[in-house]
């Protein structure tokens, strides 16, 4: 079903000069309110009228991660805070976390795109919706919620953890739609089965699962183990959350980009350049109907490609291939963004231990693990184990409060951790080589 | 009265422990007493040796983290009661036994036992005042 046909199937031309006229409007409207933007545009001696055209949008400078953070909390906000009514964040230590709000009209704009994006997973308004997503800060959780309300679904805001429960409601409801990570999927299944509840005999059908990466084998087995449609959904808090762009099941090749919405480029990641539709490169969003904190150009890191090709479901959208790496160092661990250099901070903060670290990153029982292993050095060393031990405890603990992800922490030797030209081998990620 | 004693990180896999031994070894250095202490991923080692300064020079050099710790070693009466009755002492002056670990002394009439305390002067002035032979590092180190 195709929840928003208007904006979902509109011919291209149409579409563009909608994203055109989007586009002006939304230069206009950071250049008035965003000193970050306006200093900028100066910079380049760009006009909010210079934009003239779709392909004008190279004019404009691109957005970093960094510069959320160094505008953190509400610099890059584009109205005044008695106009947002909501704010999501990204983990991270004090003064790190990038900040979003929204305004009434881009909650509701949201939930719209999230209907489209059930709907498109083959969900209607008679569904029931067990939504796993973590529900707080992260945008997973309440983006889902609110439009599974908007579709009209029956959403049960189950939130994450909890897996024997989960498992337990699952049955007892009968929900029909799944949302959450999914390797959180598969482990949620084992679970089942250990209760003696099949997955497979319950009358869950869809899965939309997103936030961390994928494959094809691995939406072959969730498919099997749990006899349901596997759905790929992305989106990213920067840009507004879940749903900026979703597979549809009839197809399941690419993943409709709401382009009514947001403006895709892709780019080189080395020289900024940008790529023609096809080509693989850097995944660039710039917001065009955002209200509370608009972006342009927003460099998201993850690799990809674009494709205009007609879709056999109807949409005229573009489709992006499914996320297929990352341009920079970023680990999604159980579904969090977790940046090396944040651990790194922690470590330092925690006692001044000395930034000689690795991550070691597999998986067990279908999640994610996180390993730290720090080298230990004389200032924090000690003759009695129960103080190495509530050093460790202490890490765990300040990983958990800044980042949301568990980590095991683990001491080892000076100069035990593997060393190439002098530099530290950070991380080791083993989900890959595990089956 | 005070005796030094090394401790040193050791990872739990084979091969470290001899490490640490080939390097006193190579040394020159004599181990007087030890104890390990471990967990399920790391353990550290503690030590009384021969020559403190050169035991952790050449272990630093060889890569390892090692911290000097002060304990204290008391001579006890190798037969029943000779341990309880200093640990009872102790108890009563609410001095706390962090760790500690023995050795019998080549005469055979003492046990010598390693204490690490919570409050290391309180504990020697307590021994002494009730007449407990305190080694000194000193003759420790040497014995």
């Amino acid at each position: 079903m195709i929840f928003d046909v208007e904006h979902e199937t509109m011919p291209r031309e149409e579409l563009e000069a909608l994203q055109l006229r989007r586009l002006q409007s939304v230069v206009a409207r950071v250049y008035e309110n965003v000193p970050f933007y306006r200093k900028k545009l100066d910079e380049r001696g760009v006009k909010p009228e210079h934009i003239q055209k779709l392909s004008d949008v190279t004019l404009l400078p691109f957005t970093e991660k960094q510069d959320l953070r160094n505008h953190y909390p509400f610099g890059l906000f584009a109205v005044s805070r008695e106009n947002i009514v909501r704010i999501h964040s990204s983990s991270g230590t004090t003064g790190k976390a990038t900040v979003v709000g929204y305004t009434r009209r881009d909650i509701k704009n949201w939930g719209s795109m999230i209907a489209r994006c059930l709907a498109a997973a083959g969900a209607t308004s008679g569904d029931f919706v067990h939504n796993a997503y973590g529900y707080g800060l992260f945008t997973g959780g309440l983006g889902i919620h609110n439009g599974a309300e908007e579709l009209g679904a029956t959403v049960i805001p189950i939130s994450g953890g909890g897996t024997r429960r989960q498992a337990m409601l699952l049955r007892d409801f009968g929900a029909t739609v799944l949302t959450c990570t999914p390797s959180y999927a598969l482990h949620l299944y084992e679970a089942a089965k250990e209760m003696g509840i099949d997955i497979k005999d319950l009358p869950l059908r869809i899965g939309i699962f997103g936030a961390e990466p994928w494959t094809d084998s691995m939406r072959n087995e969730i498919e099997n183990k749990l006899g349901i449609t596997a759905i790929d959904i992305y989106g990213l808090s920067e840009i507004m959350g879940p749903g900026v762009a979703i597979e549809c099941a009839k197809v399941k090749k690419g993943l409709h980009i709401q382009e009514d919405h947001f403006l895709a480029e892709i780019i080189d990641p080395d020289t900024g350049e940008q790529l023609p539709h096809g080509e693989k490169g850097e995944l660039v969003f710039t917001t065009i109907t955002k209200e509370g904190i608009p972006l342009l150009r927003y460099r998201t890191r993850d690799i990809s490609r674009l494709n205009t090709a007609p879709c056999r479901c109807g949409r005229t959208t573009a489709r992006m291939e499914r996320v297929t790496g990352r341009s920079d160092d970023m680990l999604i661990i159980r579904g969090v963004n977790v940046f090396p250099s944040q651990i790194e901070t922690i470590l330092l903060e925690t006692d001044g231990l000395t930034p000689h670290y690795q991550l070691i990153i597999g998986r067990t029982n279908n999640l994610d693990t996180l390993e730290i292993r720090v080298e230990i050095d004389e200032a924090v060393f000690s003759d009695q184990i129960k103080n190495l031990q509530r050093l460790e405890t202490k890490i765990e603990k300040n990983i958990k409060e800044f980042l949301g992800v568990t980590a095991k922490c683990k001491l080892v030797e000076p100069k035990s951790i593997e060393r190439s030209e002098g530099k530290a081998k950070r991380i080791v990620d083993m989900r890959n080589s595990q089956a | 009265m005070k005796v030094d004693q090394l401790s040193i990180f050791l990872e739990n896999r084979a091969g470290r422990l001899a490490e640490v031994t080939r390097i006193l070894a190579e040394s020159g250095v004599n181990i007087r007493a030890l104890s390990l202490a471990d967990t399920s991923d790391f353990g550290i080692l503690r030590l009384i040796v021969s020559d403190f300064e050169k035991a952790k020079d050449n272990l630093k050099a060889g890569g390892f983290t090692v911290g000097r710790t002060t304990v204290v070693a008391v001579e006890v009466q190798d037969q029943p009661g000779g341990l309880n009755n200093i640990l009872e002492m102790l108890r009563d002056a609410k001095i706390n036994v962090e760790y500690m670990y023995a050795f019998v002394n080549q005469s055979g009439e003492h046990a010598i036992i390693i204490f690490r305390f919570d409050r290391t002067d309180q504990a020697i002035e307590l021994l002494q005042k009730n007449n407990i032979a305190i080694v000194p590092g000193e003759k420790l180190y040497k014995m």
